[in-house]
């Protein structure tokens, strides 16, 4: 319920910090995990978003997503963005149920914010992660009738001074990853990649080439995956967080990167190809 | 048993309104100023942790005086109400004219009903828009009167005297820097225990500064700036030798002049 003109007196109780615990009490109709579903599997309803990326660098993290939505074998949306700032330092990307995911995505970005206003700091990058894993877990009974929503989260974290990495199961269990990882349909092909790409050393442009070669193979074998679009112009969505904050990378510079990974796949349809023994840095 | 004295209404609400403004007056005061921009707020508050000043939505933001309590109470609630109208509708939808509505409607309310004591509270709710024009400041007052500010306003303890002081001062589409050093004089213009007026100069940490900037890039335009960034932005006030007003006729020797016409040691910043 929005309220009307007076502030509700519920409104002028001090307390609650979470956005989320008050919309349960205020306004639970709003709370994406609170709908009764029919039996049944829903999975085929609804587009799906598919591969997302990320990986550390020193100073920063990054996180890439291809640009599909898929519904069965139909092609529901190719410029869907599924890569979105949650707050300054930190950033999620979401494979599932495209619908809920936007939605759940929405409502932590709103949690981010509403702790920071209420307490007037922000939460740690742990913090912020288990709110997530809060989220996520509400959603399991829709997850169980195909409706899951699989997010990737990274983030700056501050006390550390470095990158971090988060996956997630449908039971919002959460499991920091190390250096890369992607999810989605794609993933195995995109992490396949990645392991023969990333370095630790990896300077941020260089990383930022790696996500798209890594978005590349994806779409290369799995057809929910969105390979660049060059007719189009639609590249992946790419966001690195550093000290500074986090940016999305301009259409354009993106763009760039994926006209040379493109360029180089003229030649080599399979990409950059790794040393066969040792594990030496070309 | 005793025969309840009549009291009429008019000495009823008189007697509630001198009870919410000796609170206000009490507290020291908050300074809003319109500058090139956005909306620059600055009070004299040497706490670190409670804030007088305070984001509410990505152009919105929220100042108060009187009982901590009660405005902190107000300002959740005002967050609350943002996030909840930004989350259902769009962040577009969120006004600070409904929040301000809201607010003068809850502390409306709450003076005129018997059984409540009034809110010692008085707030400005400030929106910065994409232009100085759009720029709106209200203040609300402990009974819900709301009123639309323009330029600069005053609130607290030696509104009066400060909002004098700034009158003859101010000037439209005034610099960060000038706006924030006219404000830092105005508050430290208070009168002392004989009622004359004194400048005295505020140290910076003892500042709460915050700015709704409409140039940064991001959404939020919520600023607070930290004592090193208001060290830069008012340099050496403390400094016996007054700056030359170079061609600046809006804010004159308030700057050093403090300490050499008062002539008051220097204060640490």
């Amino acid at each position: 319920m929005i309220p009307g003109p007076r502030l509700p007196a519920s409104y002028l109780q001090p307390g609650v910090s979470s956005f989320s615990d008050f919309l349960a009490d205020q306004a639970p109709d709003l709370l994406p995990g609170r709908r009764a579903l029919p039996q049944g599997q829903a999975g085929d309803l609804a587009p799906h978003g598919t591969t997302i990326v990320g990986a550390t660098f020193p100073g920063g993290v990054l996180l890439a997503g291809d640009r599909r939505a898929t519904m069965g074998n139909i092609i529901a949306q190719r410029d869907i963005e599924k890569v979105f700032a949650t707050d300054e330092y930190s950033a999620a990307g979401i494979a599932g149920t495209a619908g809920l995911a936007i939605e759940m995505i929405r409502l932590f970005q709103t949690e981010l914010e509403h702790y920071e206003k209420i307490e007037g700091t922000t939460l740690s990058l742990d913090g912020k992660a288990n709110r997530l894993s809060a989220l996520i877990r509400s959603n399991l009974g829709m997850a169980m009738q195909g409706l899951a929503v699989v997010p990737l989260f990274a983030g700056f974290d501050l006390g550390d001074a470095r990158g971090r990495i988060f996956s997630y199961d449908v039971t919002g269990g959460r499991y920091e990853e190390t250096g890369y990882t992607a999810v989605g349909s794609g993933s195995m092909f995109a992490r396949g990649s990645l392991k023969k790409l990333y370095r630790p050393d990896l300077t941020e442009a260089e990383v930022v080439t790696l996500a798209v070669q890594a978005l590349y193979d994806a779409a290369d074998d799995d057809s929910a995956t969105g390979g660049p679009d060059v007719a189009r112009r639609i590249f992946p969505i790419v966001h690195v967080i550093t000290a500074e904050g986090g940016r999305r990378l301009s259409g354009d510079e993106v763009a760039a990167v994926a006209d040379r990974v493109i360029a180089g796949r003229m030649s080599h349809p399979d990409g950059p190809t790794a040393p066969l023994t040792g594990g030496g840095h070309a | 048993m005793s025969t309840p004295f009549y009291v009429s209404p008019e000495q009823l609400m008189k007697d509630r309104a001198d009870f919410a403004r000796k609170g206000i007056a009490r507290g020291r005061s908050v300074v809003v100023i319109q500058y090139a921009d956005g909306v620059l707020f600055v009070s004299e508050n040497p706490s670190q942790a409670l804030h007088k000043v305070s984001e509410i939505y990505d152009r919105i933001a929220f100042a108060a005086v009187g009982r901590y309590n009660e405005f902190e109470n107000l300002r959740i609630a005002g967050v609350r109400l943002a996030d909840m109208r930004g989350y259902a509708y769009d962040r577009r939808d969120v006004s600070g004219r409904a929040l301000a509505n809201a607010y003068a409607q809850t502390l409306g309310t709450i003076f005129s009903s018997g059984g409540e004591k009034p809110y010692e509270v008085e707030l400005f709710v400030a929106e910065i828009g994409d232009e100085a024009a759009e720029d709106q400041v209200y203040r609300l007052t402990y009974d819900g009167q709301v009123a639309d500010e323009h330029g600069y306003a005053v609130m607290g303890g030696a509104a009066d005297v400060v909002a004098g002081y700034l009158k003859e001062r101010y000037a439209e589409g005034a610099e960060l820097g000038d706006a924030l050093r006219l404000a830092v004089a105005a508050l430290g213009h208070t009168p002392d225990e004989k009622g004359v007026a004194r400048d005295r100069v505020i140290a910076t940490r003892d500042l709460e500064v915050a700015v709704l900037d409409r140039t940064r890039q991001r959404p939020r335009k919520f600023v607070r700036l930290s004592p090193a960034r208001l060290e830069q932005l008012l340099g050496d006030r403390a400094s016996s030798a007054p700056e030359p007003a170079a061609g600046e006729t809006t804010t004159p020797d308030l700057l050093g002049g403090a300490g050499e016409v008062e002539g008051e040691p220097p204060v640490a910043p």
